[in-house]
């Protein structure tokens, strides 16, 4: 009989970086597919231009740097990174607009800092926070519209060539269109806009649904908790109930939850296991604080979607919220939190 | 027959000799105020928005530091240790004051532009710093020849800075130079890129962080490389013992 000898942690399974990443850009593949669908082309090659950039970023810096080049590109980190980046961005923004944010992604936001595991903050939302800073023009203005999408070559010259697309193919998103409109019409005649189609917004209430649907596979395999996604969803919907209850004065709660970037954000973005709370209350603190100031910054702020801001601002609050949620160690009574007791 | 002399140490040092170059070097170079000191932050992140801005604010902190120095060299000996640092700030508050007030005469439109900074020079770390550490210790000509060369690399980096941050955010170069060199520089103005959609990151705070820290990259990779390059140029140690000859004749 032969004595298996093993130490503890037995642990199954083959969570590795790439399996993990591999994974989550699985989970991301309906949404985009769905956004493709309703919007045209822009989204596929955002998404080509975004991803090719990001690897050819990496790997130079990371040739700089003196570090194993495809031990690195294998995870598939930079990957993910394009891809939320490409999710984010506008789809009929010029190709140099997603070029430029992918390198301040990779190389700004992810290698100057160390490399994965080590930036502070999401790089993709660090590049999508500047972009919107620095070129609001085209970050508000090149959405595209769900009723009038562009064939691949009018799409391919509206990035590449820079043409002006026509007139109403591109547009501000529900989101901004409702926040404006509401301040001299009521609920009923914005909502006849048809930007906001039949359910809640055309094209990007789907989209929601198949980022809800992705975020449920990444629970079921494991790689997330509930912990973030729930507790910002609550954030976010426990605002809208509290001052969004009248729709001819603020965005309603439907349109917060499947109108802009929400469900990408809830399941995808802010589950970053690098940039978020690691213990499980402090995710929840995480997530909740991400809710409330997505509804705050959305309502009173100058930009019609905010999920990179907020995202970001809980970033810089992580090593503070872990530092006051550590939990208890076992063979102590009580947990050791804040920096009173080192 | 004769043993090779034991030459001396090569020297791989090519630093000019003396104190007037030790001070140039260390102002220009070695101990920048803005690289290396990190001083003066303040000013350098907020108005090199363009060439002309950096280069106004640069030319004004360099008349308040030549001026500051000068006059705590020639005060040094007779204001105790016990209120040197009163005595400093008054001296520096006055130049500053002047200085504002040569703006206010002669460049009205720039003093406009830099506002509240002009008046901020006084706070600027730098020139307390050379103030206390060099000129209260120095005659007057070195504290002088200090102060300009520490001012001088202060305003390249100013220069630079600002031509970056005005090429990154608006695509042009040395826009509104007229401010300073009045209507001669009016088309001085360098349009490097055409329909350059403005990219405000590069014009707004953070892109100075991001710049700066950029130029201290450069700067650490230039000496890193200067050093290997002194190493490499030194003499090896030959491996293996040497013969010393101790018996017989030495001739």
């Amino acid at each position: 009989m032969s004595v298996v000898r093993m130490t503890s942690p037995h642990t199954t399974g083959p969570l590795s970086v790439t399996w993990v990443m591999g994974m989550v850009l699985l989970a991301l593949v309906p949404g985009w597919v769905v956004l493709a669908v309703s919007f045209g082309w822009g989204y596929v090659i955002n998404m080509a231009l975004a991803m090719g950039t990001a690897v050819l970023a990496e790997g130079l810096i990371l040739k700089w740097r003196a570090r194993p080049v495809g031990f690195f590109l294998k995870d598939l980190s930079a990957l993910v990174t394009a891809a939320l980046l490409a999710l984010a961005l506008p789809p009929l923004a010029p190709w140099w607009l997603t070029v430029l944010g992918t390198l301040i992604a990779i190389i700004f936001a992810k290698q100057l800092f160390g490399g994965l595991g080590h930036n502070p903050f999401n790089p993709a939302m660090v590049a999508y926070a500047l972009l919107l800073v620095s070129l609001p023009l085209y970050m508000t203005t090149r959405w595209a519209n769900p009723d009038m999408t562009l064939g691949l070559f009018d799409t391919l010259s509206v990035i590449f060539i820079g043409t002006v697309p026509i007139d109403g193919a591109t547009g501000a998103t529900p989101l901004d269109v409702y926040k404006l409109d509401i301040a001299r019409l009521t609920a009923s005649e914005v909502l006849q806009k048809p930007v906001f189609g039949t359910f809640v917004a055309e094209g990007w209430d789907i989209a929601n649904l198949a980022f809800l649907g992705g975020g449920a596979f990444l629970l079921w395999k494991r790689i997330i908790t509930w912990h973030i996604p729930v507790s910002f969803l609550v954030g976010l919907g426990g605002m809208a109930l509290l001052f969004s209850w009248d729709a001819d004065v603020r965005v309603p709660l439907s349109l917060h939850l499947l109108g802009g970037a929400t469900m990408l954000g809830a399941f995808f973005i802010a589950t970053d296991p690098v940039s978020a709370a690691t213990s499980n209350k402090g995710k929840l603190v995480y997530g909740f604080g991400i809710g409330v100031l997505i509804y705050l910054i959305r309502t009173w702020g100058n930009y019609p979607d905010a999920v990179a801001f907020a995202v970001l601002l809980m970033n810089f609050a992580a090593p503070l919220i872990d530092h006051y949620t550590r939990p208890r160690v076992y063979g102590h009574e009580k947990p050791v939190k804040g920096y009173k007791n080192e | 027959m004769s043993e090779p002399e034991v030459t001396p140490e090569a020297t791989t040092d090519t630093r000019p000799k003396g104190q007037a170059g030790e001070l140039t070097r260390n102002g220009l170079w070695d101990n920048n105020a803005a690289l290396v000191q990190l001083l003066g932050l303040c000013p350098l992140l907020a108005v090199t928005g363009t060439v002309v801005n950096a280069l106004g604010l640069g030319i004004a902190t360099m008349v308040v530091l030549v001026g500051s120095n000068t006059a705590v060299s020639m005060i040094r000996n007779y204001v105790p240790d016990s209120v040197r640092l009163p005595a400093f700030v008054m001296i520096i508050a006055s130049f500053v004051t002047c200085a504002e007030l040569l703006m206010q005469a002669f460049t009205y439109e720039l003093y406009q532009v830099l506002g509240i900074f002009i008046p901020l020079i006084v706070t600027n770390c730098t020139i307390l710093g050379r103030a206390d550490g060099f000129a209260r210790k120095n005659p007057v000509l070195p504290s002088m020849l200090d102060g300009f060369m520490m001012s001088l690399g202060f305003l390249a980096v100013l220069l630079v800075l600002g031509a970056i941050r005005e090429l990154i955010g608006q695509g042009t170069l040395f826009t509104n130079m007229q401010l300073i060199f009045g209507p001669v520089a009016e088309n001085w103005r360098i349009e490097v890129f055409k329909d350059y959609p403005d990219f405000l990151f590069a014009v707004l705070p953070p892109g100075a962080f991001v710049g700066l820290g950029f130029l201290i990259a450069l700067k650490n990779r230039i000496d890193s490389g200067l050093e290997a390059r002194a190493e490499r140029l030194k003499d090896k140690p030959v491996a293996g013992s040497k013969r010393v000859r101790v018996t017989g004749n030495i001739s």
